[in-house]
């Protein structure tokens, strides 16, 4: 049995136009300790899909779903508060913005204790204990003094790395990061993505990881979903899909790195392809 | 023939003042830094971030004055510290800045924004200017119904090329364009590259391309400079810089560049397997 497995996934968003279907009809699965990747450009729905999946979307949204399980729990007919025991502890997310999605107003350690209080119910001692050791584990020096900062007096890439303490502090048998490196420098990147696959490895945990940069999935992935406004196009085993991708717009999307380039001008997406070709070879 | 641009050891510190708990310091965002540009040509400064590359646009731009050096463009020093700009200088530099979702007014339509260097700058008549950026809007592939639209009504991408157009507006000799590409798609991404390199083919532009994405890089400079802590730790071509770089930051900026291509992932995938 997959540890995480979605099948049919809609979501639609009310809008003033009628209806948007922001996700059409995606699948997936990931195993525990298997790295899956999700590709795709903005608005190609990759975000959108995993904060369903756990529940964080606004009202407006309507998520429907043939399946939405996670390690044999469905997700879809939790109540509120049942999802709440799962999401951030079983579950756990990193967001794109370190900076942003940390609260301003609060240290970092009351930020991280507060989900060792709420989620593992641990006494005051154990969690400064326990957050001073996760500090240590995603390689923050200092630990103990870092626990009285606030998020402003850290740099981008220390935020990023309180973020994935958070999201490790329970455990979870499946972290989803969500572009966890874009806002960051390239050396930030290595230090963060090599953390991350040491934790993943180290912990066996499933993880997906959502980004627009290719360069990232040939470094982390070991299968890798394309999508495209809201569908799936491809889905392959990395090596697979730089080697020899099946659809049009995978072959689009990797002829268009700089890293590629052959000639003075770069081939682009909308010039050779319209959406119905692109539509034509996606999967299901 | 003279250099669009030259900068001799250029220095630019900032004072942070002190008070009742702090002791005054200053920064040394820029220390003494050399380069040149020649028509045409585009030079990349890579570094991440406070390294010192968006001040020394500033200081290109001639938005902040740089504490020493000299800069000279087209041959003639600038100095705004200590003399006023004239509008023929400021005509010859403009600049693209990264974020076009910040750096567009969104209480005005795009024709104003394209204008509005036009009116400042410039004693054209209205129906002038209009021409001016309607040619401009199908230069950089927009059209002209768009002329009247505000920027939310636009993507990213579309809004970038609306920030280059506006940046050209005043035909400058020098863009100075600050990692114009990085919030942008990867496909998105390739057309406006691919626009830069056409309008710098059309109007012999000279590019000061701040980034720090190194496969762009590699794609669009001619000559390379990469900074660390405000010093340019190394310098030269294109060539130069990638085959055989000098200094160990290089290096270790080259090392955390992610790799895209079959060989490396063969690579990890058997150091992971032998793991």
């Amino acid at each position: 049995m997959s540890l995480f497995e979605i099948e049919n996934l809609v979501v639609e968003f009310q809008t003033a136009a009628g209806p948007f279907r922001a996700v059409d009809g995606v699948s997936m699965k990931v195993n525990a300790g298997e790295v899956l990747a999700i590709v795709g450009e903005s608005g190609s729905g990759k975000s959108v899909s995993m904060l369903a999946a756990m529940g964080l979307l606004p009202w407006t949204a309507k998520v429907t779903a043939d399946k939405l399980q996670f390690n044999g729990i469905d997700l879809l007919g939790l109540s509120p508060s049942d999802r709440r025991t799962i999401v951030g502890k079983d579950i756990a997310m990193i967001f794109q913005e370190p900076i942003a999605s940390l609260n301003p107003c609060f240290t970092v350690g009351f930020q991280i204790e507060e989900v060792l209080r709420i989620h593992l119910g641990l006494d005051r001692a154990a969690r400064r204990a326990r957050a001073i050791e996760l500090f240590d584990l995603v390689g923050i020096p200092n630990p103990a003094e870092r626990l009285s900062h606030f998020p402003h007096q850290m740099s981008g890439g220390q935020c990023q790395r309180v973020m994935i303490a958070i999201a490790l502090s329970c455990n979870p048998k499946l972290l989803i990061a969500d572009e966890p490196t874009t806002a960051l420098d390239v050396t930030i990147q290595k230090q963060i993505l090599d953390l991350l696959m040491r934790l993943q490895a180290e912990h066996g945990m499933g993880l997906i990881i959502i980004t627009h940069n290719m360069g990232v999935v040939a470094e982390t992935a070991d299968r890798v979903i394309v999508q495209y406004k809201g569908r799936k196009i491809e889905e392959a085993d990395v090596l697979s899909l730089f080697e020899a991708p099946k659809s049009t717009y995978t072959r689009a999307l990797l002829s268009a790195l700089p890293d590629n380039a052959t000639g003075d001008r770069l081939p682009t997406i909308a010039e050779f392809l319209s959406d119905d070709q692109i539509f034509a070879g996606a999967v299901r | 023939m003279t250099h669009v641009l030259e900068a001799r050891n250029l220095t630019r510190d900032y004072h942070i003042p002190g008070s009742l708990f702090k002791k005054a310091k200053t920064v040394h965002a820029v220390k003494g830094v050399s380069f040149s540009v020649d028509q045409g040509k585009t030079l990349a400064i890579v570094g991440e971030s406070g390294c010192g590359k968006s001040t020394l646009a500033r200081i290109v731009t001639m938005i902040d004055p740089a504490t020493s050096g000299d800069m000279l463009i087209d041959g003639a020093k600038v100095d705004i510290a200590r003399e006023s700009l004239t509008p023929e200088m400021r005509r010859k530099v403009q600049i693209v800045f990264q974020n076009p979702y910040g750096t567009l007014n969104p209480r005005k339509k795009i024709g104003e924004i394209l204008t509005e260097p036009l009116i400042i700058n410039t004693n054209m008549k209205a129906d002038d200017r209009r021409d001016k950026a309607m040619a401009m809007l199908k230069k950089v592939g927009l059209e002209e119904k768009h002329y009247g639209r505000y920027p939310h009504m636009f993507s990213g991408g579309q809004r970038q090329r609306v920030a280059i157009a506006r940046a050209l507006m005043l035909n400058p000799r020098l863009l100075v364009l600050d990692e114009p590409v990085s919030a942008l798609d990867l496909s998105v991404q390739a057309q406006v590259l691919n626009l830069l390199a056409d309008l710098q083919d059309e109007f012999q532009l000279t590019y000061v391309f701040i980034s720090h994405d190194l496969s762009v890089v590699r794609y669009i400079a001619d000559d390379v400079m990469v900074m660390y802590y405000g010093e340019a730790v190394e310098y030269g071509s294109r060539e130069e810089v990638f085959s055989d770089p000098k200094h160990s930051y290089t290096r270790t900026l080259f090392a955390a560049t992610p790799r895209a291509d079959v060989e490396s992932i063969k690579a990890r995938l058997a150091r992971k397997n032998a793991a």
